[in-house]
């Protein structure tokens, strides 16, 4: 592991790379501030650019900038406009607001950052721990327990996605899994399902598709509803930075343990740092003591450092089977392994061996990364602040073209921009119907992969038989089914059992 | 019945003919040596037709949440009008003629042109600023995908040369 630390030094102490770790988190925290453009958005617009840098290393530690920016942008803008543009730093509003309407936002937004930095830091050094051993183990599986393993991450995806949408999100998966069977696949030299037309020889563009599943609609939304995008205050002035002792003994603990909780939630696929953030709110206020309690809500610097520290931890967890695996849990470690692809990198047990430079340079780019934020952005914050100013007249328009520029840029072609605005259409809609959406990418991503290690066990094995032959496969596929019935099972109880006190009264 | 069961009814119809593709047509021009693999082109999509239309029949059949059920800041499609539809409709045609547009005419006027309607679609009225802004944002944007990336995007219509 030493060894893999100094190669990752070396790697990420260039200064090419240190320049994309410290761009990529101030563009990251820019455009994550804004509502509308979340993490998932925003990585898919780098893209382009990251394809363009050659390098995978330091593409991949620009997108890694990014995505951490991208957090921070979008916890500042929870705290400083009760506006938070994705789903993992809500918690972050709860207290956080209160602070900054207290006149206290500079306060906040240091508690925010020291624990995110702290949450990412514990996070990354899980992330050494963790990843090598997993790597080890999963040296040892064959393309069936590939196949189990990428059945057992989509199954965890649908079973989290909350009570009454695990047939949702499973049909999304499967309608993510189809779209991926379209185009023409490498095991086969066949195009499949083109229709006969010919821009769908090459199948959907993965970027094209991100931007249509998450940018498009949140744009769509913006527009539809006015008050979404309203950022006032956002231009006030934000003072005092600093944090008393006794604050910082107070949120010293809930740090800790946060951040540890944080990852291990964060390395299961599909409940990532939302669910984490969540949990991690909740049992800090359950442990605390009555007044500290009461105080949960109303600006409590404890409620505000335990989603921040517990979502930091969660996303470097998910870069464990990102890593080791190439199995992404969320949407946003997806779209990385999107980008890993494309750039010939290949994501899995063989990564620390064959690229350790990769894989090292990435965990280290992670300190910087929480490093750069602590140091460079919070104090700049005042500053960045400023472009939450940008009226909506201009910053919608704005939001359209760059997620049109991603679209065109990634495949240098018009027809992608018109299956854009068409697939982003259809996500509006399924969102309007409450179906979500990351299980859809997530699918389509490990489509080819999952077809590719199904074939290849079928052929070694001729038939499904590999199914019964691998006992590792069996218990994988067995896990994958109990993710599954599990959660319609208790949701079903759950009713009968209301159904059952409401017919008693 | 509620949109989520609506939508589920036209996933459902699309699978079943993605299944029909699947099980019948496209295993027809598959050579021979290929037809003893244990594992052909349509397996896989065959896998998929089944669980689609298990899990999309679960939702048509089942209960669907109801408007009440809202979540914060989510948008009750029961009433659309309610919100800003033209807006958001207009922009989507002004997408559409952006992508067909883009090439022919060029990125910089296409690109200006979509960024000054939308913002005056938005309600936008101070055109002494508005006309700079999207100019100069172009400008940078065509710079930095064409010369720092090196990505090829035609800056003027068709008939004034490739300008790259």
């Amino acid at each position: 592991m030493l060894e893999g630390i100094m190669i990752g030094l070396s790697t990420a102490f260039t200064l090419t790379n240190l320049m994309m770790v410290i761009g990529g988190c101030l563009i990251g925290t820019f455009i994550g501030m804004l509502p509308g453009l979340g993490p998932m958005s925003i990585i898919s617009i780098m893209i382009p650019v990251a394809i363009t840098i050659g390098d995978p290393s330091a593409a991949l530690i620009l997108l890694a900038g990014v995505y951490y920016g991208a957090i921070f942008g979008g916890s500042t803008s929870s705290i400083l406009i009760n506006a938070p543009g994705v789903a993992s730093t809500v918690a972050t509003s709860f207290d956080g607001y209160p602070l900054a309407r207290a006149g206290k936002a500079g306060k906040a937004l240091t508690v925010a950052a020291i624990s995110s930095f702290c949450g990412g830091s514990i996070g990354a050094i899980l992330l050494m721990i963790f990843a090598p051993a997993l790597a080890t183990v999963a040296l040892l599986f064959h393309s069936s327990e590939y196949f189990a393993l990428m059945v057992v991450g989509l199954s965890a995806i649908a079973a989290f996605a909350g009570t009454g949408q695990v047939a949702k999100a499973m049909l999304m998966t499967v309608l993510g899994l189809i779209m991926a069977t379209v185009g023409e696949g490498a095991l086969f030299n066949l195009p499949r399902f083109t229709m006969g037309i010919m821009d769908l020889q090459s199948g959907f563009g993965f970027i094209t598709l991100a931007m249509a599943m998450f940018a498009l609609p949140e744009a769509l939304y913006l527009v539809l509803d006015p008050s979404r995008s309203n950022t006032e205050g956002g231009g006030g002035e934000i003072k005092d930075l600093r944090i008393t002792k006794e604050e910082a003994k107070e949120i010293a603990p809930v740090i800790g343990r946060q951040s540890v909780q944080g990852f291990l939630i964060g390395v299961l696929p599909g409940a990532g740092a939302t669910i984490a953030s969540f949990l991690g709110y909740a049992v800090e206020r359950n442990i605390a003591s009555k007044e500290d309690q009461e105080k949960f809500g109303k600006g409590s610097v404890k409620g505000l450092a335990a989603p921040e520290a517990a979502n930091n931890a969660a996303c470097t967890g998910s870069f464990v089977p990102l890593l080791t695996l190439g199995i992404p849990g969320s949407g946003t470690t997806a779209i990385l392994l999107g980008a890993l692809i494309a750039l010939n990198v290949n994501p899995g047990p063989r990564l620390m061996i064959d690229q350790p430079e990769i894989f090292w340079a990435v965990i280290i780019s992670m300190y910087i990364g929480n490093l750069v934020l602590l140091v460079l952005n919070l104090p700049l914050i005042p500053y960045i602040a400023k472009v939450l100013a940008v009226p909506r007249n201009y910053l919608i328009p704005f939001i359209l073209f760059f997620t049109m520029m991603g679209a065109y840029i990634g495949q240098n072609n018009a027809t992608e921009l018109l299956l854009l605005v068409g697939l982003g259409i259809c996500a509006t809609v399924l969102r309007f119907a409450d179906y979500p959406l990351a299980p859809l990418l997530i699918g389509f991503i490990l489509g080819s992969m999952l077809e590719d290690n199904f074939a290849r066990s079928m052929q070694l094995y001729d038939g499904i038989g590999f199914i019964m032959e691998r006992p590792m496969t069996l218990g994988l596929l067995g896990i994958a089914v109990i993710l599954i019935i599990l959660p319609s099972y208790r949701a079903r109880r759950a009713r009968m059992r209301a159904r059952g006190i409401a017919d008693g009264d | 019945m509620a949109l989520d069961r609506w939508i589920a009814l036209v996933i459902l119809m699309i699978c079943m003919a993605y299944g029909y593709a699947a099980f019948f047509t496209i295993d027809a021009g598959l050579p021979p040596f290929m037809q003893r693999n244990a594992i052909w082109p349509s397996t896989f999509p065959k896998v998929l037709t089944v669980l689609a239309i298990i899990s999309s029949v679960i939702i048509v059949l089942g209960k669907s949440k109801g408007s009440e059920e809202l979540k914060d800041g989510d948008i009750d499609y029961t009433r659309l009008t309610d919100y800003k539809l033209g807006q958001a409709l207009s922009l989507l045609a002004m997408m559409a003629i952006y992508a067909l547009m883009l090439r022919p005419v060029g990125f910089v006027i296409s690109t200006v042109a979509f960024l000054s309607i939308s913002a005056v679609i938005l309600g936008e009225r101070k055109y002494v600023y508005l006309l700079p802004i999207t100019v100069l944002a172009t400008g940078i944007v065509w710079y930095l995908v064409q010369v720092v990336l090196g990505i090829y995007l035609r800056p003027l219509p068709y008939f004034l040369g490739t300008g790259g």
